[in-house]
């Protein structure tokens, strides 16, 4: 019941908001999106074993039998709480920046919130198909109203790239129905356990690639991501935020959920090409941020570079590589998040993001230089932050199924540190010119507020993990297991050995 | 004994909603001659209640299915279906008309007389169970709307719009009476039924050449009319040049009830030869919809936008043909619906944004209506993302139930090409949507006046609609599934 009324709060906050009036819209949504969150904070309790829970089954179109099935497990538990906070995080990043038709943007905000939940709890695949698609429209309108030049070019381009790719996964779903006489997730994979629902290789293949493919241009893989930078680049800060910490998810969420449960078989059979399109994405990702004059194309592309990384740790096949993963997915959310919240901060101030334009600005702004290099050290792996703990767990596991993928995979981390850093050099120290020292003013209370949760969920889940993994441990074992149990061949990888569950690695560490 | 050759009692009671129509029809013609200059409206109120009581005619008829007319008629299900459908669309048409008529001062009672005429003439199609019924159905439809394409007489664009019309449709039709001849001279019947039966038996082995050809003829006439691939042609100049609300009327109503009669003829006379006619409409299916969206991504008029966007709309109909399974007429009955509700709603906003002598029809015309109407803009915005086939629209599932029924028929790659014809669509549904809500307000909307009722109460009406049958739309399905049984 609780889960319900999160997933439809926001979608209510949105009508409300169009109703009232121009000047309470603000606080409205701010009010509004942080009592969501504080709702969603109750689903931890029971969620925290990382089974099935919060299901609520009940038909909603009959013929074909659709159902409204939602659920929370390990798996899903933290995406959905960082989109109920990134969303009151999101409102007071906006507080000022967004003067124009300010009701329709909380709105959309709002809609966006319902979209992101949607997709994360929605179990029955049709209906994941219906938040799917749903994400798009708010998303559209947050970069096409209230971007900055070429964002129609952007938001349209953002849209057609998804819709292109969601098409396939939608024939694919279909076909789905058309073997499996069901649209609801866990009845089909208790199908396929059973025997009674078998795809032969071509089937699999193509299935699998259906899938693939709608969730790599979310993520996006490259040579997928061109559609990101563009979006990113012309989102509102807001829409950045959301887009890159919750909505890239939404791709690397779906390939853990259904791909590899499903076409199992498949995955292993495709998991080379794929790992070294992550791979080739991790280096070609960092290396075109190391060059970006514009700060917020240098964090898009850190985001291609970082994503990589998530999908090289789905595609080891181990324990530690999934949770690795899935870790990094929630690490990626807030210290990117927060990244762009920071340079949105500071275009607010300057009014540009080209990094020449900066320069010294830890000398007029040392609160805002003193966040800005916690996130960047978050955003490189530094230990006791939060990325360390998802970078070394995917490695780990890398390391396990393949070692010649560590090496390249590892020197995308020190790239990282080259980029993030020579930014903060460039932007923060040195002799600050007459503009910044006028124009760049320090934090206020409202913008550390905004950043604060961040902050301590950098710190919290890089020396406390524990707080965080035992439940998307146990989701990923059981996904884990679907995804072996379904291979009977091993043709082109080793045999993987089971790692130690994970808690234990970093006990003893 | 002359009694026999009366009809029944109860056959009467089948063809309500024609007599309804057609005596109002008349009715009409003789008050417009009375009727000054102020009263104008009244016929326009009178036209909408003859409509409101065909529909009513329509569920009395429903009530006691079965054959009239020496069995030239069969009211069913699918019948049904298609006369509410086409007599919603007549009165959506005739809520848009009333603003329109009168700013072109073109108010007169003849042209509610021709919709209802043009209605009687599809619920006749619709019901129609032997070929020749199917022809004169046809051609009071056509005929009607014809004349309602050029209604405008000193406007340029109207005339070139009736005249393109006319005579292409003349030769389509001709077309059709053709391939009814041939296949009359094998079988010696226009009964679909008997031809059917006449096809199955395997002792009278019909020559498949001249079967193929009368099936192959009457497609051309039929293809036409639902303007299918490679007959489209003159859809976008006609659907263009024809006064707005008249284009909503003829791209949602005639259309629906020549894809009925499509639907009815192949799924029955010719069901047991669809081996032979599957891949030719498996090839217009796609061509339709590669050439409707294709073309549609450089158009600047808003018409013709909608017109070829009306193209490839019917390919996907023509999809669910394809499948040639129950599931797949009912995906069709169910897409037509959708697309009726949510394109007499894109033209009722092109009707009111055009003002006189249709100024504005261009995309970039709409430039801020978000800002300045933004219900208006809201509604159209439901419409456009309905066609674009976004979840929880009717569009999405009309979308999904016709290529549910595809893939049900193992159509897979058909299947494909359709789903990524629907990604391209966006682009230029997108385009409109840019244009209104992202750029600043030009001076056509600027100088827009608010929507009279009557078109409000279309927007209103389709917009909700088109959402309700997004949430629920086993509303819908659940009255197609049961009524898609045609042959038995």
């Amino acid at each position: 019941m609780l889960l319900n009324a999160v997933l439809f709060a926001p979608l209510l906050g949105s009508i409300l908001t169009l109703l009232l009036p121009q000047q309470a819209v603000r606080k409205f949504a701010l009010v509004f999106s942080i009592l969501v969150f504080a709702a969603s904070l109750a689903l931890v309790g029971p969620a925290g074993s990382g089974g099935e829970t919060w299901v609520t089954n009940v038909p909603w179109i009959a013929s074909p039998a659709i159902r409204y099935h939602v659920s929370l497990d390990g798996l899903s538990l933290w995406l959905v709480l960082l989109s109920t906070l990134l969303t009151p995080v999101c409102v007071l990043v906006s507080w000022s920046y967004i003067q124009h038709r300010p009701k329709e943007f909380y709105a959309f905000l709002l809609l966006l919130e319902f979209g992101v939940v949607g997709v994360f709890v929605a179990m029955d695949l049709f209906l994941f198909y219906v938040f799917w698609e749903v994400t798009l429209v708010p998303m559209y309108f947050l970069i096409g109203v209230w971007g900055h030049e070429r964002r129609i070019y952007a938001t349209v381009k953002f849209f057609l790239y998804t819709m292109a790719g969601s098409v396939l996964m939608l024939a694919a779903i279909i076909y789905l129905y058309h073997r499996a006489g069901t649209f609801d997730y866990p009845l089909i994979l208790e199908l396929i356990d059973s025997g009674r629902l078998l795809f032969n290789g071509a089937e699999q293949t193509l299935l699998f690639l259906a899938f693939f493919v709608a969730f790599a241009i979310k993520v996006p893989l490259f040579p997928l991501h061109t559609w990101l930078p563009d979006a990113h680049v012309e989102a509102p800060t807001a829409g950045s935020v959301m887009l890159a910490s919750v909505l890239l998810k939404l791709g690397t969420y779906g390939i853990v959920r259904f791909c590899l449960p499903m076409f199992g078989n498949a995955a292993h059979e495709h998991a080379g090409w794929i790992a070294a399109l992550a791979i080739a994405g991790i280096i070609y990702g960092a290396l075109v941020a190391m060059v970006q004059p514009n700060m917020k194309k240098l964090v898009a592309y850190s985001s291609v570079s970082h994503l990589g990384f998530v999908v090289l740790g789905i595609f080891s096949f181990t324990q530690q590589g999934l949770d690795g993963a899935v870790y990094q997915m929630l690490n990626h959310g807030i210290s990117t998040g927060a990244l762009f919240m920071l340079v949105g901060m500071m275009y607010e101030r300057r009014h540009s993001l080209e990094i020449k334009a900066y320069g010294g600005v830890a000398n007029p702004a040392p609160w805002l230089a003193a966040v800005f290099l916690i996130t960047t050290l978050a955003s490189i792996g530094l230990p006791t932050l939060n990325n360390f703990v998802g970078e070394f767990l995917v490695l780990q596991g890398v390391a396990m199924t393949n070692f010649n993928w560590v090496v390249p995979a590892a020197l995308g981390v020190v790239l990282s540190a080259c980029y993030m850093l020579w930014l903060y050099q460039r932007a923060f120290l040195g002799e600050a010119s007459e503009e910044v020292r006028s124009h760049v003013t320090d934090l206020n209370f409202r913008e550390l507020a905004a950043l604060a949760p961040l902050l301590f969920l950098m710190v919290w889940m890089g020396v406390g993990p524990q707080s965080f993994l035992p439940p998307v441990s146990a989701a990923n074992a059981g996904i884990l297991r679907r995804s072996q149990s379904n291979v009977e061949y091993q043709v082109k990888l080793e045999p993987i050995r089971p790692g130690p569950v994970l808690t234990k690695v970093i006990a003893r560490d | 004994m002359i009694s026999n050759y009366l009809p029944a009692g109860v056959e009467y009671l089948r063809i309500l909603p024609e007599m309804t129509l057609t005596v109002f029809g008349a009715l009409l013609m003789l008050l417009e001659a009375r009727a000054g200059a102020g009263h104008r409206r009244g016929l326009a109120y009178l036209a909408l209640f003859a409509i409101l009581l065909a529909m009513g005619g329509t569920i009395v008829a429903a009530a006691s299915p079965g054959p009239a007319f020496q069995k030239m008629l069969t009211v069913d299900g699918f019948a049904a279906f298609f006369r509410m459908l086409v007599l919603g669309v007549g009165a959506l048409a005739i809520l848009c008309s009333g603003a329109y008529l009168a700013r072109e001062k073109a108010d007169s009672g003849e042209y509610y007389a021709l919709i209802l005429f043009s209605l009687a003439g599809q619920s006749l199609m619709v019901s129609a169970a032997e070929l020749m019924m199917v022809f004169i159905g046809l051609e009071i439809s056509s005929i009607a709307t014809y004349v309602l394409a050029g209604f405008l007489r000193d406007d340029k664009r109207n005339n070139e719009s009736a005249i393109k019309y006319f005579l292409l449709g003349s030769f389509a039709t001709a077309f059709l009476l053709y391939g009814v001849a041939w296949i009359y001279g094998v079988t010696g019947t226009t009964y679909l039924n008997e031809i059917r039966l006449f096809l199955r038996n395997p002792v009278v082995a019909a020559p498949p050449l001249v079967v193929g050809g009368s099936a192959a003829l009457m497609f051309v006439g039929f293809a036409f009319k639902v303007s299918a691939a490679p007959f489209q042609l003159w859809a976008p100049d006609v659907y263009q040049g024809a006064p707005a609300p008249v284009t909503a009327f003829m791209s949602a109503g005639p259309k629906a009830a020549a894809f009925a009669v499509l639907l009815r003829v192949y799924s029955t006379a010719f069901a047991d030869v669809s081996g032979n006619w599957i891949p030719i409409i498996w090839a217009s299916a796609l061509f339709t919809m590669i050439i409707g969206n294709f073309a549609a991504l450089t158009q600047q008029n808003i018409k013709r936008l909608l017109a070829y966007s009306s193209i490839a709309h019917a390919g996907y109909v023509m999809v669910a043909v394809t499948a040639h399974s129950e599931i797949g007429i009912a995906a069709a009955m169910f897409y037509l619906t959708a697309y009726a509700f949510m394109n007499v709603g894109a033209f009722a906003v092109v009707t009111h944004f055009s003002r006189q002598g249709e100024r504005y029809v261009n995309v970039d015309d709409l430039a801020g209506l978000g800002v300045k109407h933004p219900l208006l803009a809201a509604a159209f915005g439901v419409f456009l993302l309905s066609f674009i086939g976004i979840p929880l629209t009717a569009g999405f599932f009309g979308k999904f139930y016709i290529f549910k029924a595809a893939i049900d028929s193992r159509l897979y790659w058909l299947t494909v090409f359709g789903l990524l014809n629907s990604a391209v669509a966006a682009y230029y549904y997108l385009r409109v949507l840019v244009v209104m809500y992202f750029h600043d307000p030009g001076e056509a909307t600027e100088t827009l006046a608010p929507p009279s009722t009557g078109i409000r109460l279309v927007l209103a009406g389709a917009a909700v609609a088109t959402l309700i049958l997004g949430i629920y739309p086993s509303l819908l399905l659940d009255i197609a599934t049961p009524s898609a049984i045609l042959a038995r």
